[in-house]
């Protein structure tokens, strides 16, 4: 066990380890949520520590992944435009769209700039009364309270020359998704420990108890995850479904009341188009009616476009947890960051972006955590 | 962006609109909405995501998770330049 040692605290490591060791009779199939929780999951080879029995299969949590390539299209033909200013958070420049991503239209003359953080756009709209400023607000249950209060504040101030495209999507309804494929094999969850901050735990118990599967709210340290799979297992083991919360020191039971209170003021709930997965009912957002004429795809006029995803892109797989990235055919080899095909290649929560960095062959330069024996390797193509 | 990230509250502006605070996660200092944590305290520690304080935080676990973060180079992530990461993305030297 020798990258044990990288772990903050090894010896608590150990433990964990050693008791989901002890616990488990048979084999389980569990289901990290997170994309923050599949990059910890990988880079530090926790799925290669734990026994052969536990399973860990990686889930749709990466908002720049999901986000449907049709929205990528509405953003490169807005941020384009000569009068807009196009804000987006940084892990969004190079997710492929059709024919180009946010980095090119940046290069090519278009107004793109990285923002931190919503409210950096925000004061950009009010020093530049003159453009037109449009935030890329995508984004899970964690980053909506953020981009809601933006919208909230543009409505007071009265600034006309601010407005969202708007790709939020929510946890629970792909949760239900997954748990209704028929090629299900997910016995457990692993819920996102910092969508639960916001949303708290409630819509949880109901999805855990149809679904007779353990949720186990989780954070994305590499002590978290193991303490979440040690959890998980010993519910499996007993034949329990119940939700807990292992990650108590950032999620409270009923959430975050201030956030979801704004949320339900600036959003309401819509049908969402996942990329590579679909469409999955009631598993996003959109402006409510009194923020309507803050919404991009309106203004600017973009609703009607519409693209097909990349047929050798299997993220759609990836993300549903069905194959590892390494059984893409075009993994490593027409589909690197440097050329991805799709975004679960770019961005940094991406499963095949952790695959990538922290599972190559290794010809690459030496990366650690990059130890999966030869063998295993030479059906990566 | 997935991260948030914990910080340490080094000052409020109760009169900034909305309310907003200055945070130290480990050494690099930013502002953040305080309005969704309103009755946080200077002194106190907070989990910050995309620019907003979502939680309040033990001292303890604070630092704990600051220290890993750091030692990942996810700060770098977090706050770093992301023009300059794309760029690297795009010649394919990226090094992590
Ligand atoms: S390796 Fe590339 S092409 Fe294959 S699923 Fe991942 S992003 Fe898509």
């Amino acid at each position: 066990m020798k990258y044990i040692d990288e772990f903050n605290d090894p010896d608590l490591a150990r433990r964990l380890l050693d008791e989901i060791r002890a616990t488990v009779t048979r084999p389980w199939a569990l289901m990290e949520v997170c994309g923050g929780q599949t990059h910890s999951i990988i880079r530090h080879g926790i799925d290669q520590l734990l026994p052969d029995e536990v399973e860990l299969i990686h889930g749709p949590g990466c908002p720049v992944c999901v986000t449907p390539l049709d929205v990528i299209d509405k953003a490169l033909e807005i941020a384009a435009r000569r009068e807009v200013i196009f804000c987006s958070f940084g892990d969004m420049l190079r997710v492929p769209g059709t024919d180009r991503d946010l980095f090119r239209v940046k290069g090519e003359g278009g107004d793109v700039r990285v923002v931190y953080s919503p409210l950096d756009a925000l004061a950009l709209a009010r020093k530049n009364p003159d453009r037109q400023v449009v935030f890329f607000a995508i984004g899970f249950e964690t980053t909506a309270p953020a981009n809601a209060m933006a919208v909230h504040q543009a409505r007071r101030l009265g600034l006309g020359n601010f407005s969202l495209l708007v790709s939020h999507v929510r946890v629970p309804p792909a949760i239900e998704a997954i748990m209704t494929a028929p090629q299900c094999r997910v016995q457990a969850f692993l819920a996102a420990g910092h969508v639960c901050s916001v949303m708290g735990m409630a819509e949880y118990p109901e999805l855990a108890d149809r679904h007779r599967v353990p949720v186990v709210v989780t954070g994305f340290e590499p002590l978290d995850i193991l303490e979440g799979i040690r959890r998980a297992v010993h519910q499996l083991e007993r034949g329990e479904h119940r939700v807990e919360n292992a990650y108590p020191r950032a999620v409270r039971e009923q959430g975050n009341p201030a956030a979801l209170s704004m949320l339900e003021e600036v959003f309401e709930v819509t049908d969402r188009n996942w990329r590579g997965i679909g469409p999955i009912p009631a598993s996003g957002w959109r402006l409510s009616e009194a923020y309507r004429a803050y919404d991009a795809e309106h203004r600017f006029d973009v609703t009607g476009i519409r693209t097909e995803e990349p047929a050798v892109c299997r993220a759609g797989e990836v993300l549903q947890g069905l194959i590892k990235p390494t059984e893409c055919e075009a993994f490593g080899t027409a589909c690197t960051p440097r050329t991805p095909l799709g975004a679960t290649m770019v961005s940094n929560e991406g499963a095949c972006a952790a695959y990538y960095l922290y599972r190559r062959m290794t010809d690459g330069p030496a990366q650690r955590g990059s130890r999966i024996p030869r063998e295993e390797l030479n059906t990566v193509g | 962006m997935c991260l948030a990230v914990p910080g340490k509250v080094v000052s409020i502006d109760h009169r900034a609109d909305p309310m907003t605070g200055l945070i130290d996660f480990g050494g690099v200092r930013k502002q953040a909405c305080l309005e969704y944590v309103p009755d946080v305290r200077v002194g106190e520690y907070v989990i910050v995501h995309v620019g907003f304080a979502l939680q309040r935080l033990d001292e303890e676990s604070a630092r704990a998770s600051l220290e890993l973060f750091e030692q990942l180079g996810l700060l770098e992530e977090e706050f770093g330049d992301a023009w300059e990461q794309a760029a690297r993305q795009e010649s394919g030297s990226e090094a992590r």
